[in-house]
C-alpha cells in the first residue's frame, strides 16, 4: 500500500547527491527541494506501523506513524526548510551535507519503532551535528566540538547499555513505555536526559551551540533537544522525577542567562530553560500536559530559530558575539529589519498574546494547575518572567541599543544580512505569528483532542500584567543588566578541569616514569637492536669456536650490515621444495 | 523621549491592573489566582529577585575571567 519512502532516506539520498552536482544554483534548488519533497511525503503518510525489516531474530521498524510522531516530524521538516533558506548563501557544501544527514537521522529517531533503529539514528545525529560546530574552523569551536562529541558518545554508550539490558531481560526491542523501576529504564532515561540537556547533563549545549557556524547553530537548536523530548514523551510520560527536573531546569537556564555576555550563549541557556517546560510537562503526563509538551516543542523550534537567526545575523555582519562589544553602538539604525524580526521571536518566546509561545506555554502551566501542583506552577511562572527579561528586553536592548559610555567604537560595515537570511527569519516569524493568532492549526495536529482556550480575557490580562511589570523591574535595574566581560563556570567545569588534570598527570608523573625507564634500559635496547642487524651472530660465534677462529663478539656485531651475507642460493629452496613434495606424495600415496 | 516612555509604562501598569479587576479568573486552581493584581506583583518581584539573586550568585561564585580555561 505504501509507495512512499521513509523521510530519513530522502534526506540521506539528498546529502549524497549534493557533492555530485557542479552547478551552484542547482545545488541551492536541491537543498530546498529535499525538505519540500519530505513535507509532501509526510502529508501522504497514513497512520500505522510499516517499513518493517527482519534483522537477526528482531523486527526493525522504520515507520511508526501516529499523531505524536507526526507533530514532531512536521515541525522538523518545516524547520529544515527554514534552516536551508538561511544557509543558502553558504558556498561550503559540506555544511549542507552535514545538516541534511542530521535532519534525516532526527526524522529516523522520530519514526523509529524499535530501539536498535533508534540507537543507530541517535548516534548518526550526534556525529553529523558535530560537523556544524567544526565548520566554524576556529580553535574554540574545534575544542568545543570535541567536548560535544565526547559527551554525546558517552551518553550514547549509556543508552546502548540500557537497551542491551532491556533486550536481555525482556527479549523485546520494541520502543514503548518503559517501566521506570527497572535498571534498563534508568540507563535509557540517562541517555535521553543527556540529549535533552537536563542539568547537570546540559553543559554540552551552552558550550557547543555558540561556537557552531552561524547557519549550523540554527539547525542544532531545533533537533537534538526536541527529539529527546519526543523520545521522553514516548518512553517516560508521567515520571515524577521529570516534573522536578523540568521545573528546576526552567529556572537554571534563567539564572545563567542573567550572567551571560556571549549573545548566542545567552540564547542557548534559554533553550535549556524552555526545554525545561517540556520535560516538566512530560513528567506531569496528563493528556493536556502531553499536548502542551508537543505544542511547546513545535512553537519553540520556530521562535528559537528566529532568535538564533537574528543573533547569528548580528555575528555575521559585525563579527562580534559579545554584548560588551555591541552595546551602546546604536546598531538598530543599521539593522532595523533584523531587529523587527528578532522581536517577533522574542515576543513569541515570552508568551506575549498573539504570538505562538502564548498558546503553548500557558497550556503547560495550566496543566500544572489542573493537576494541582502549586509549586511547579509558580516555578514555571517565574521562569517565564526570566524569559521575557532576557530574550525580550535585555538582549535586544544590549545588542541594538545599550547605554552609551562614550568610548564605543563605531561598527562601520554593519548592515542588514543577505536577503536569504532575512527571508528565512521572515518565514519563521510569520509561522510564529500565524500559530499564535490562529492556534487551531496547531491544536488540530496534537496527539490528544484539545480542550484548552488560551485567549480568555483573564488569561490575556494576567499575562499582560506580568509582562508590563517585568518591563518596569527591568527599567529599574537597567544599569545592572549590561554585559560583563566574564564567563560563568558550569558543570562542564568538572570534565574540563578533569581533562586538564589528566593531561598534567600524563605529562608529568607518567612521563617522568617513562624517561627513567628509558635511561635505564636504553643500553639494552641498543644491543638488542644491533643483534637484529646480525641475527646469526650467536651461531657464528659457535661456528668460530669450533673452527678455532678468534673473533670477538664486538667485532661481529659492529660489522656493517651486508644483505648478501644472509642470502641463500635459489637452488637450496628448490631442493627443499622437491624433498617436501616427494615425502608428501609418498605419504599421500600410502 | 525617556519621559514619554515612562508615562506610557505607568499608564499600561494602571490599565492592566484595572483590567485585572474587570476580568477575574473564573476557574482558579489556587488561591492566588483569585487576586486580580497577583500577576503584576509577581512579575515585578519575580523579575527583581531573578536579577539580584542571579547577579549575587554570579559575582560570589560562578563568574570568572574570560581566560579561565586557557
Amino acid at each position: 500500500m505504501i509507495n512512499i519512502v521513509p523521510p530519513v532516506f530522502i534526506y540521506i539520498a539528498g546529502a549524497f547527491l549534493i557533492p555530485l552536482i557542479r552547478v551552484r544554483i542547482l545545488k541551492q534548488v536541491l537543498v530546498l527541494l529535499i525538505p519540500t519533497i519530505a513535507f509532501l511525503n509526510l502529508l501522504n503518510m497514513p497512520h500505522g506501523t510499516y517499513w518493517t525489516y527482519q534483522f537477526l531474530d528482531y523486527e526493525l521498524i522504520l515507520g511508526r506513524v501516529d499523531k505524536l510522531s507526526m507533530v514532531f516530524a512536521y515541525v522538523f521538516v518545516i524547520m529544515s526548510f527554514i534552516g536551508m533558506v538561511y544557509a543558502l548563501h553558504i558556498k561550503e557544501y559540506g555544511q549542507h551535507v552535514a545538516a541534511l544527514i542530521y535532519v534525516g537521522s532526527t526524522l529516523g529517531v522520530v519514526f523509529a519503532g524499535d530501539m536498535f533503529t533508534l540507537f543507530v539514528f541517535w548516534e548518526v545525529m550526534a556525529i553529523s551535528s558535530v560537523f556544524l560546530v567544526f565548520y566554524r574552523r576556529t580553535k574554540k569551536s574545534l575544542e568545543a566540538g570535541f567536548r560535544y562529541i565526547l559527551v554525546h558518545l558517552f551518553g550514547g554508550c549509556v543508552l546502548l547499555g540500557g537497551i542491551i539490558i532491556h533486550v536481555v531481560t525482556t527479549g523485546s526491542i520494541t520502543f514503548e513505555l518503559f517501566d521506570f523501576g527497572t535498571l534498563a529504564a534508568k540507563f535509557i532515561l540517562f541517555g535521553f536526559l543527556l540529549n535533552a540537556a537536563v542539568p547537570p547533563l546540559h553543559a554540552w549545549l551552552a558550550d557547543a551551540y555558540p561556537e557552531g557556524t552561524i547557519t549550523g547553530a540554527v539547525f542544532m537548536t531545533a533537533f537534538t533537544t526536541k527529539s529527546a523530548v519526543y523520545v521522553l514523551l514516548r518512553g517516560f510520560p508521567g515520571t515524577e522525577l521529570l516534573v522536578w527536573l523540568g521545573a528546576i531546569m526552567a529556572l537554571y537556564g534563567v539564572v545563567y542567562a542573567v550572567l551571560e555576555n556571549d549573545i548566542r550563549r545567552l540564547l542557548a541557556y534559554h533553550i535549556i530553560s524552555q526545554v525545561g517546560y517540556m520535560i516538566c510537562a512530560v513528567g506531569l503526563g496528563s493528556e493536556m500536559a502531553i499536548n502542551g509538551a508537543s505544542a511547546h516543542a513545535f512553537c519553540h523550534i520556530l521562535y528559537k530559530s528566529v532568535l538564533f537567526m537574528g543573533m547569528g545575523a548580528v555575528v555575521y555582519v559585525t563579527g562580534r558575539s559579545k554584548m560588551t562589544d555591541l552595546q551602546g553602538r546604536s546598531l538598530y539604525k543599521k539593522m532595523p529589519i533584523t531587529l523587527a524580526l528578532y522581536m517577533v521571536g522574542a515576543f513569541s518566546i515570552s508568551a506575549v498574546p498573539l504570538f505562538n509561545g502564548f498558546v503553548s506555554k500557558t497550556m503547560i502551566v495550566a496543566a500544572a494547575g489542573v493537576l494541582n501542583r502549586p509549586s511547579i506552577e509558580l516555578m514555571l511562572h517565574l521562569a517565564s518572567i526570566g524569559t521575557f527579561l532576557h530574550t525580550g528586553l535585555k538582549l535586544p536592548w544590549g545588542v541594538w541599543f545599550g547605554l552609551k559610555k562614550g568610548d564605543e567604537d563605531e561598527i562601520e560595515d554593519a548592515k542588514e544580512p543577505p536577503l536569504n537570511m532575512l527571508l528565512a527569519m521572515g518565514i519563521a516569524a510569520g509561522l510564529c505569528t500565524l500559530t499564535g493568532v490562529y492556534p487551531k492549526i496547531l491544536y488540530d495536529i496534537l496527539p490528544y483532542p484539545v480542550d484548552y482556550h488560551p485567549y480568555t480575557a483573564s488569561n490575556v490580562v494576567a499575562m499582560m500584567q506580568m509582562l508590563v511589570l517585568t518591563l518596569a523591574a527591568f527599567w529599574l535595574y537597567i544599569n545592572k543588566l549590561g554585559g560583563e566581560a566574564k564567563i560563568s563556570i558550569d558543570t562542564d567545569w568538572f570534565y574540563r578541569t578533569l581533562g586538564k588534570a589528566t593531561f598534567w598527570f600524563c605529562n608529568r608523573p607518567l612521563n617522568a616514569i617513562r624517561s627513567i625507564g628509558q635511561s635505564l634500559l636504553s643500553k639494552e635496547v641498543m644491543s638488542v637492536g644491533k643483534i637484529s642487524k646480525h641475527p646469526y651472530v650467536f651461531l657464528e660465534m659457535f661456528r668460530n669456536s669450533i673452527q678455532g677462529k678468534k673473533v670477538t663478539y664486538k667485532e661481529l656485531i659492529d660489522r656493517p650490515y651486508n644483505e648478501n651475507f644472509y642470502r641463500i642460493p635459489l637452488g637450496l629452496s628448490a631442493c627443499a621444495a622437491l624433498i617436501f613434495l616427494f615425502f608428501f606424495g609418498f605419504i599421500y600415496m600410502a | 523621549m525617556e519621559k514619554k516612555l515612562k508615562i506610557i509604562l505607568y499608564i499600561s501598569i494602571v490599565a492592566t491592573c484595572i483590567l485585572g479587576f474587570l476580568f477575574p479568573n473564573k476557574h482558579p486552581h489556587f488561591w492566588w489566582q483569585k487576586i486580580p493584581v497577583f500577576d503584576a506583583v509577581f512579575g515585578f518581584i519575580g523579575c527583581a529577585v531573578i536579577i539580584l539573586v542571579s547577579k549575587w550568585i554570579g559575582h560570589a561564585w560562578l563568574m570568572k575571567k574570560e581566560d579561565y580555561y586557557d
